[in-house]
């Protein structure tokens, strides 16, 4: 999990890809995420819960993505460096 | 643990915010906020509880799943003998934990998820609009921005969303106004909460004969919940989908009505926005959200097991209110937070909405209706100015949702 302040997120040596999973189990729907970052995350029509639209984010929205796993209301968003 | 700086005699809560500016916290809370532990504060019937008011405590208390919501539990911390009544009668799940709580606000979350709640926009300006032409038609130029617009918008919209004959606004907004009142005696909060249920109970059941394309109608075709439930369910959302936005818009009002600067701001953004680029506009709803934060009565959780938050100790069975505004304000998490402005970078990392699994299901249509609502105000009615000395303003320090009572306006 990243830390909590904006800035401070950043890993020492830069990381070359970002792994992004979701826990729709975990999710409660608040569509967060959606808000963040509309490119990787969608809800699913029945019930909101989150939807992962691509599991490996180009560089461009990695900020993006560390906010929603950062404002997951649920701990539902985990991202991994690789 | 650190003990240092407690004072001696522990505060109780919920304390004033008056002699400050009225859009700012407690001053007691924002000195608690510099210090290092949770603060050890008093509730009303003397009961002791632990003060979160640093944004990253509130995150972690309010998203660790070691603090619990149910009300039922022994200790859980309340604000008022009313607050209880509220609570332990008629839990809702937003006092209730997984899973019990994730099976009732699932049945909801497809309601709120942005997709659809972006599409209501239409719907909402027209709702708007309608309302804002009934106030500029009037000879006198005046109008009281509470009841003539910030109260009937969110109103009108949750009535359509649910099925709920707008007709009966007076009295369910009497019932909701009772409820919200942190000084109301607990018969009389009891007795609100009642008649409001009973309402929407019968409402479910004529829903059974009479079906329509609202909320309380499809629960009662998905057969899942009784009447009873379904009016439980029902009053949360009413209640909450209208007094929260309803004060967030008239405060914003009045907020931007002071600094002639930021609502200029907003203006630029809204024209940005019609030009098809949101994002100034969702910035400075977010900032006016985190800066007048309305829900002032404290989230309440209680510790299942000892849970450590920011140095501090909390042990099983105890209670924790995390105040939201106090934490919207934390230089730590918004430098210079206690200025608005609608430029924020990250202030959509305000605690207004609460966190955790709890995080208000509404979010998405408040936001909506505060992106419609501001600006319409101010393109609608320009020269809008105060038509009282600011000094007279009633603002709602005895209810749970913060705001004006009235907002007098001429243009």
């Amino acid at each position: 999990m990243s830390p909590d302040r904006p800035g401070a997120s950043g890993p020492a040596a830069p990381a070359r890809a970002l792994r992004v999973e979701v826990d729709q189990d975990r999710c409660c729907g608040s569509g967060m995420c959606v808000l963040n970052a509309p490119g990787v995350f969608d809800q699913r029509d029945e019930d909101g819960i989150v939807v992962l639209l691509d599991g490996r984010p180009p560089e461009g929205v990695w900020r993006e993505v560390r906010d929603a796993e950062s404002g997951c209301p649920s701990q539902a968003i985990e991202v991994t460096e690789l | 643990m650190a003990t240092a700086a407690r004072p001696s005699a522990p505060l109780t809560v919920p304390a004033a915010r008056r002699g400050t500016c009225p859009f700012d916290p407690p001053p007691a809370y924002e000195r608690a906020r510099g210090q290092e532990a949770l603060a050890r504060v008093r509730l009303w019937d003397g009961s002791p509880c632990w003060m979160a008011t640093r944004h990253a405590d509130i995150r972690t208390v309010l998203r660790d799943r070691r603090f619990s919501a149910d009300a039922t539990r022994p200790g859980f911390p309340f604000l008022s003998a009313g607050r209880r009544a509220l609570t332990v009668d008629r839990p809702t799940f937003i006092r209730m934990d997984d899973p019990g709580h994730a099976r009732l606000r699932r049945m909801l979350t497809a309601d709120f998820m942005i997709r659809k709640v972006a599409a209501m926009r239409p719907a909402v300006r027209a709702v708007a609009d309608d309302l804002l032409d009934r106030m500029a038609a009037r000879p006198g130029r005046t109008a009281d921005l509470v009841a003539d617009f910030a109260l009937p918008l969110p109103s009108v919209v949750i009535c359509l969303l649910l099925g709920v004959p707008y007709a009966e606004h007076a009295f369910f907004q009497r019932c909701s106004a009772t409820m919200l009142r942190t000084d109301a005696p607990p018969d009389e909060v009891r007795a609100a909460q009642s008649e409001l249920l009973e309402f929407l109970a019968g409402l479910a059941a004529a829903k059974r004969s009479a079906p329509d394309d609202g909320i309380i109608s499809r629960l009662v075709a998905q057969g899942e919940l009784d009447d009873d439930e379904i009016a439980s369910m029902g009053r949360l959302l009413l209640v909450a989908g209208h007094e929260t936005t309803a004060n967030m818009t008239s405060l914003s009002v009045l907020a931007l009505l002071r600094d002639p600067a930021q609502a200029e701001r907003l203006r630029e953004a809204a024209r940005l926005d019609d030009a098809g680029d949101g994002a100034a506009l969702d910035t400075a709803v977010e900032e006016l959200l985190r800066y007048l934060t309305v829900v002032q009565s404290g989230l309440a959780r209680i510790a299942r097991e000892d849970v450590e938050v920011g140095g501090t100790l909390v042990r099983a069975g105890e209670g924790v209110l995390c105040m939201l505004g106090a934490g919207n304000r934390d230089e730590a998490a918004f430098p210079d937070g206690g200025r608005l402005d609608l430029e924020r970078p990250g202030a959509r990392r305000h605690l207004a909405f609460g966190f955790g699994v709890h995080q208000c299901l509404g979010q998405p249509l408040a936001c909506l209706e505060l992106r419609v609502a501001l600006p319409a105000v101010l393109e609608r009615l320009p020269g809008l100015r105060l038509a009282v000395p600011f000094e007279e303003l009633r603002f709602r320090h005895e209810m749970a949702v913060y705001g004006l009572h009235e907002l007098p306006v001429a243009w």
